[in-house]
């Protein structure tokens, strides 16, 4: 009973990190149509501005609680900073080309950045584990959890409402919808696409980043760590249908649970559990869970 | 007089050339040629699909497969000879493609490029994990004979090298006259327009499952082949973003020509051994930098030069 | 006149929508008939389940005594019903000559069977090299001047002519030509009829068109289907159908003499 308990809480938590990796992915993906490889090396630079930050924070003395502002405020700068210059600079000179151009040149861009980073930050490991212990640890069921695990959650979880509520309640959000549905349709009515893809863009950067500032307290920041971040992100949100928010949320979920049951009862299926879910998914859903209807062709 | 296709002009050449030459070329040259070579493979199966307007991002799969099914024919079977040990690996390949060609075939675009990425990404899981296989070191392959002959080191090499080149010829020319075929021409129709390919009667899932095999088996040719060269096969084979090279050469390459593959190995190969070492930090940057340029300046990769060059001339 | 395709209580619903109703008509071979009916009728609908794009939500469809109601697009043109497109379908970055060598080569591949496929193989072949058989398709539709150039770069008549070409390609037993001179200037159009009318008779070739433009079906169709609310509501000579009150009510719209009905009602 207890191992059930530990098996689908685990799960939860690791379903909520991989919902706050990969929803930034999803929501670039709807909204603009292209699959951001570069999404795993913001991840990466989230970890890495986030040691640096918060080892800054934390080396000064100042309060120890604040190193979790800092944490936020790393990704903000990365997405802040990255999301116009990757946008602006390079992107929207590509629009209209093929979805496979424009994934290669993300592509591009991953590698550009992944040597970015070796060079700033050099190739050592750092480390920013002091926010992680910081708030120690809670006890129930008979089960251990550190409650940085459940900051976790909660990150995740504002992160996904959030989204929801500026999507559907808020008139920019409404607006955004429609660029989902037809980019071309909204131009002619009037709606400033190329602002809207800026913004997407950035937030989309700034949530990678999230993903990765606030998984540093957790890991060992290397470089590298972004490349197996961007398979795992690929495969949730293809899980949950390609720019569906409650997608990527609904696969999360299921990766995450599918996961924790996987090292929990049969550890040899652990490193690609995902991918088969993925597969297996594809099977009955061939375009995800949620997906959108595809209009008559002729 | 009929004219003498150019395609088999630009085989025969270099290749009949680099075979007279071989004795006498340095080792490291012979290592050099014949692993970009069997990337060569690879990159020619991956401008098959670039035609009918696919891109795989795990052609590593059936590499990485490839290399080890040459590897355990060597170490389980005992198996040597190193027409057994690429015919293996191509085999091996094209059976697993064929499989899960019926899926993989109904998807195009990201997905595909995609789908093909978690497979390759499940091998790699898969073989990290077994330890029968030697987990993430992978092992070591049994050195290839010749028609039973066992030579020295030097001489393995060059026999090695010489397969590579004869291979090249026959291999490349059977895609040359396939792309010629009706089943091959239809790659530009598919990647042009799928509707008007199926309301003409042709099945694309059928074609595009073919191509799928076709460029499996050539992966897993190659892979077997850089699994001799180097000696030494591991899971890093499947990883993605070994994918991700071959991607990056097909691009630089073009799909002008069945040589251009094996051009575009070799430059890479070269730049990839002089920029490693200079500064192998900076490695993916200039790799990253490169594809930009190319996709933004050359579309249709490097051999686009060359083509233009000649109808100038 | 031996009956080739036939429609027995065919309907479709799209949810709450009803595109077709009880559609049961026959067609002989040989003949040349015209759908006609306002937008949302129902006749492009009936055209793309004969085809295979959509599949009737009941009742059958029957090409020569064989049911192809759920049959694939691609078998049932391996059979022999082959269509033309409202927006022009073309390989855009080939030549024109390229566009119908890739049709000769799917046609001839079609007489072997591969290996995983359904259906007889009733495509006859050409005449002479493929290249030859596609020259002598190009004179048919006064497509040879355009030879060399790339399919987008044709102008839109030119464009249905190729299209139409390229359903002929395969050597159909009955073509189906989806509005062929609709987007074309006035001039044209008869032009493009008279092309598409000469080489289907040279061929013998059943054909079944849908047309906006009254003038089109009362010159070339001796039969006249006309569509309304997704039923049949006529089915006789165009004279007769462009005279019939219903249809002048429900369809033309006002009492119009047919050779007086010049402005067609396409919209792109």
């Amino acid at each position: 009973m207890v191992e059930l308990l530990s098996t689908v809480v685990d799960g939860i938590i690791y379903s909520s990190w991989l919902f706050v990796v990969a929803v930034g992915l999803t929501l670039i993906y709807g909204v603009m149509k292209i699959l951001n490889i570069a999404h795993g090396s913001l991840y990466a630079l989230g970890a890495y501005s986030a040691a640096s930050l918060g080892g800054f924070w934390l080396g000064h003395g100042y309060p120890p609680l604040g190193s979790y502002g800092m944490l936020a405020l790393s990704a903000v700068l990365v997405g802040l900073v990255m999301g116009p210059l990757i946008e602006r600079g390079l992107l929207r000179f590509m629009y209209g080309k093929d979805e496979i151009v424009l994934l290669l040149a993300t592509y591009s861009v991953f590698l550009i950045l992944e040597d970015a980073i070796k060079l700033i930050w050099g190739v050592d490991s750092l480390s920013i584990a002091e926010p992680y212990g910081l708030l120690g640890s809670v006890d129930f069921a008979g089960l251990t959890y550190p409650v940085y695990s459940f900051i976790l959650l909660a990150v995740s979880a504002v992160t996904g409402i959030g989204l929801a509520w500026v999507l559907q309640r808020t008139r920019q959000g409404k607006l955004l919808i429609a660029v989902i549905h037809d980019s071309e349709m909204s131009a002619v009515m009037g709606i400033r696409v190329p602002r809207f893809y800026l913004i997407t863009f950035t937030v989309g950067a700034m949530l990678a980043a999230v993903g990765g500032a606030f998984t540093a307290p957790m890991v060992s920041v290397v470089p590298g760590m972004g490349v197996e971040v961007i398979v795992l992100a690929f495969a949730v949100v293809v899980i949950g249908g390609l720019g569906s928010l409650k997608g990527a949320a609904l696969g999360a979920l299921m990766v995450g649970l599918v996961r924790s049951a996987s090292v929990h009862f049969l550890p040899q299926v652990e490193l690609f559990s995902i991918y088969l879910v993925m597969v297996l998914v594809l099977l009955f859903r061939p375009k995800g869970l949620f997906s959108s209807a595809e209009a008559r062709k002729i | 007089m009929k004219r003498i296709d150019p395609t088999l002009m630009a085989l025969i050449l270099p290749l009949a050339m680099l075979l007279a030459a071989g004795p006498f070329l340095p080792q490291w040259v012979l290592f050099l040629v014949t692993l970009s070579i069997g990337k060569g493979f690879v990159v020619l199966g991956l401008m098959l699909l670039l035609r009918t307007g696919l891109v795989s991002f795990g052609q590593g799969l059936f590499y990485c497969l490839g290399a080890y099914a040459a590897g355990g024919m060597g170490t389980a079977f005992d198996v040597s000879d190193v027409f057994l040990l690429l015919v293996s690996g191509a085999a091996a390949a094209a059976l697993l493609a064929f499989v899960l060609g019926f899926l993989v075939a109904k998807y195009r675009d990201i997905f595909f490029a995609m789908l093909s990425m978690a497979f390759s990404m499940i091998l790699y899981g898969l073989l990290v994990k077994t330890a029968a296989l030697g987990s993430s070191d992978g092992f070591n392959v049994p050195v290839p004979t010749l028609f039973e002959a066992k030579l020295a080191e030097a001489s393995t090499r060059y026999m090695v090298f010489a397969v590579a080149c004869v291979a090249t010829f026959f291999v490349a020319l059977a895609v040359h006259w396939y792309q010629k075929s009706p089943l091959g021409s239809l790659s530009p129709a598919i990647k042009d327009n799928e509707l008007r390919v199926e309301y003409m009667g042709a099945s694309v899932r059928h074609a595009i499952h073919v191509k799928f095999v076709i460029a499996a088996a050539l992966a897993g040719l190659g892979g077997a082949l850089t699994g001799m060269t180097v000696g030494h096969i591991d899971p890093e084979m499947a990883y993605w973003t070994t994918s991700g090279e071959f991607v990056f050469v097909t691009i630089l390459s073009g799909t002008g020509s069945v040589v251009a593959p094996f051009l575009g190995s070799l430059i890479f190969e070269l730049i990839r051994s002089y920029a490693y070492e200079y500064s192998p930090n900076t490695w993916q940057m200039v790799l990253g930098t490169s594809m930009l340029i190319v996709i933004v300046f050359l579309p249709a990769g490097m051999w686009s030069v060359f083509a233009s060059r000649r109808k100038r001339a | 006149m031996r009956m080739i395709l036939e429609s027995k209580d065919v309907c479709k619903s799209f949810g709450a929508v009803t595109a077709a109703e009880n559609i049961s008509v026959r067609f002989e071979k040989d003949t040349v008939v015209g759908l006609i009916g306002t937008n949302g009728a129902g006749k492009t609908t009936f055209i793309n389940m004969i085809t295979g794009y959509l599949k009737p939500t009941s009742g059958t469809i029957h090409f020569l005594d064989r049911d192809i109601t759920v049959l694939l697009p691609r078998e049932i043109t391996r059979l022999g019903i082959c269509r033309s497109f409202q927006t022009p379908q073309l390989y855009d970055t080939l030549s024109v000559e390229e566009n119908l060598m890739i049709g000769l080569g799917i046609a001839r591949r079609n007489m072997r069977k591969p290996i995983f496929s359904r259906g007889p193989k009733t495509i006859p072949g050409h005449k002479g090299t493929a290249k030859e058989a596609a020259q002598a398709m190009m004179g048919r539709f006064a497509l040879t001047v355009y030879g060399d150039q790339l399919a987008k770069t044709l102008p839109g008549g030119v464009r249905k002519l190729l299209d139409i070409a390229m359903a002929m390609i395969v050597k159909p037993l009955i073509l189906l030509l989806d509005e062929p001179t609709s987007g074309v200037s006035a001039e044209e159009k008869f032009g493009i009829m008279d092309r598409v009318m000469d080489a289907v008779r040279a061929e013998g070739v059943t054909v079944i068109f849908v047309e906006h433009d009254m003038d089109i079906v009362a010159r070339y169709a001796g039969r006249a289907l006309a569509f309304y609310d997704g039923r049949i509501i006529a089915d006789a000579k165009p004279e007769e159908v462009l005279a019939d009150e219903e249809v002048l009510k429900l369809v033309i719209g006002g009492k119009k003499k047919p050779h007086q009905a010049t402005v067609s009602s396409d919209h792109a």
